[in-house]
């Protein structure tokens, strides 16, 4: 039982990152209808230039996440702009394309900066020896404590903005029907532009978030890929169309692979969720909470 | 005053609008009649600069808008309905509306508009903070209209407000619109196929045939001619 209660507060942990990935995919997806397989290398990229400044450098933890949430918001505006404007009315094929190719470049980049094969460990915010409740350990560190925080208040911002501003309608509307929008007066252009930039720092927070977990993320250019396959995974149980099912989705996932971790086998994670995609694909296609009939990838 | 002259709008190679010249005067109704891809929807798309004309010139009030963008048409007073689904069903009805007035940036314009708007169509009022997709058709047709109204626009693009709705609707919308260029002194462009009702509100109107105007005049006089109704009118 306490085992069971331990696996479940670490799958909590998880799925917040999982979430804050799969929330981004889904943003970039209702906005433009396109998976970014890039976020992956995106939130690889900024996640490298904040380890760069922590860990190289010496900097305030702070200060780098703040560096590199901005590179990320740089990054998704640069990459809507300069690469997915062109073929964004073309067969969506080419738009997966692109996002790949960029994944691609990312990781290459990277691997000329920083180094392809070592592998740099990170230093997470907050303590992560868990809590001791009476004379057992928690699996939930303070450090956990920060990682659900950080992503819940985000969720919550991100959620007012859509919901509650004026420039939140705006962007929901280009997503809708982006010509009724334009003949609105919507800036569409400027908002696809400003909703990647959202999107990719959304991912820039998960990355830092997951490189410093308490599992020892040992950071590579390599687990980021993992990243992006839970993020994705979490965001079609949610029904990609749904930003609440991308978080709900993120936090099955986090507990369930939590489990399997333990009760089956630690060595396959990614197998797993490669799994659950699957079983999710050919059960309930469309997610758990989206209304959308059709979809195209 | 919306002047259009001698608008060519072309898709690859089919001439949709063929050298059309238009002059709509301020604070009247204009109709724009004709068949099924004779040009009339296109007419309304040059104006408001979803598509760009091939040649031509088009003007409002003193302006060259031939090359304008639309998100920059709207910013000049011309707003646009358009034809069916205008409305954005995921979004609800006070969500479409405020919509309608965002650009001009102002809450207490927009809480204005909004009560003028509800006390217009009762029935969006009681709905306002449902989805648009539990609207019925002629419930769209009024939040479209009422969302362009929301801009306080000086002019009125609209497509085929009849289509699809009971002509009792109908019959509502086009007494609204007369009521607007009474009230307001609001121009309006309104295109139909329905060319029975657009010709009992319209002040002139224009019969557009595979993009030509092939006749033009007072409305009265138009509705009188059989010859021409039999032709293109269908009535």
């Amino acid at each position: 039982m306490f085992r069971f209660l331990n696996l479940t507060l670490n799958g909590v942990s998880l799925g917040m990152i999982y979430a804050a990935v799969a929330l981004a995919l889904v943003m970039i997806w209702r906005a433009t209808r396109i998976v970014n397989f890039a976020q992956g290398g995106m939130l690889m990229f900024t996640t490298f230039i904040a380890w760069d400044l922590a860990q190289r450098h010496h900097i305030n933890y702070w200060v780098a996440l703040a560096v590199a949430v901005g590179a990320g918001l740089v990054i998704g505006a640069v990459a809507e702009r300069l690469l997915v404007r062109p073929v964004e009315n073309g067969p969506p094929l080419n738009a997966v394309i692109v996002t790949l190719g960029l994944l691609i470049f990312l990781q290459a980049l990277a691997g000329m900066i920083w180094g392809n094969a070592q592998a740099h460990s990170y230093s997470p915010a907050y303590s992560i020896v868990g809590y001791s409740a009476g004379d057992r350990t928690l699996l939930f560190s303070p450090n956990d404590v920060y990682i659900v925080t950080a992503v819940l208040i985000v969720v919550v911002v991100l959620y007012l903005l859509f919901q509650r501003t004026s420039l939140g309608l705006q962007m929901r509307a280009a997503a809708f029907s982006p010509e009724v929008a334009r003949l609105l007066g919507v800036r569409v252009g400027r908002l696809l532009t400003l909703g990647w930039a959202i999107a990719a720092a959304l991912g820039a927070l998960a990355g830092i978030l997951a490189a410093g977990t308490q599992t020892g993320y040992v950071q590579t250019v390599g687990p980021f890929d993992a990243l992006l396959v839970y993020g994705f995974t979490a965001a079609v149980i949610g029904g990609l169309d749904s930003p609440i099912g991308a978080v709900i989705g993120g936090l099955l996932l986090g507990i369930v692979l939590s489990y399997a971790d333990s009760y089956v086998s630690n060595n396959i994670q990614t197998m797993y969720a490669f799994l659950i995609l699957i079983a999710v694909l050919m059960v309930r296609p469309n997610g758990l909470f989206s209304r959308s009939a059709a979809r195209r990838v | 005053m919306l002047e259009l002259e001698d608008v060519v709008t072309t898709y690859g190679a089919v001439r949709a609008l063929d050298g059309v010249s238009l002059t709509v005067p301020d604070g009247t109704i204009t109709a724009v009649l004709g068949a099924n891809g004779a040009g009339k929807t296109t007419l309304l798309r040059s104006v408001n600069g979803l598509v760009r004309p091939r040649s031509g010139r088009i003007r409002y009030a003193g302006k060259d808008l031939t090359r304008t963008k639309v998100d920059n048409v709207v910013r000049a007073g011309i707003a646009h309905v358009p034809e069916g689904r205008g409305v954005i069903t995921e979004l609800t009805v006070e969500e479409n509306l405020r919509l309608g007035a965002l650009w001009r940036r102002n809450r207490r314009e927009t809480q204005a508009s909004l009560t003028e708007v509800y006390g217009m169509f009762p029935p969006l009022a009681e709905r306002r903070n449902r989805s648009a997709d539990t609207l019925s058709g002629g419930e769209r047709q009024m939040l479209a209209v009422s969302r362009a109204l929301m801009s306080r626009p000086k002019l009125l693009l609209l497509d085929e407000p009849s289509l699809g709705l009971a002509p009792r609707v109908t019959a509502q919308i086009m007494a609204t619109l007369r009521r607007l260029r009474e009230r307001q002194s609001l121009t309006v462009v309104l295109v139909e196929q329905n060319a029975r009702s657009a010709l009992s509100v319209a002040d002139q109107a224009i019969v557009l045939n595979l993009g030509r105007v092939v006749a033009s005049g007072a409305a009265s006089e138009l509705a009188a001619d059989e010859k021409l109704r039999h032709a293109y009118l269908g009535f």
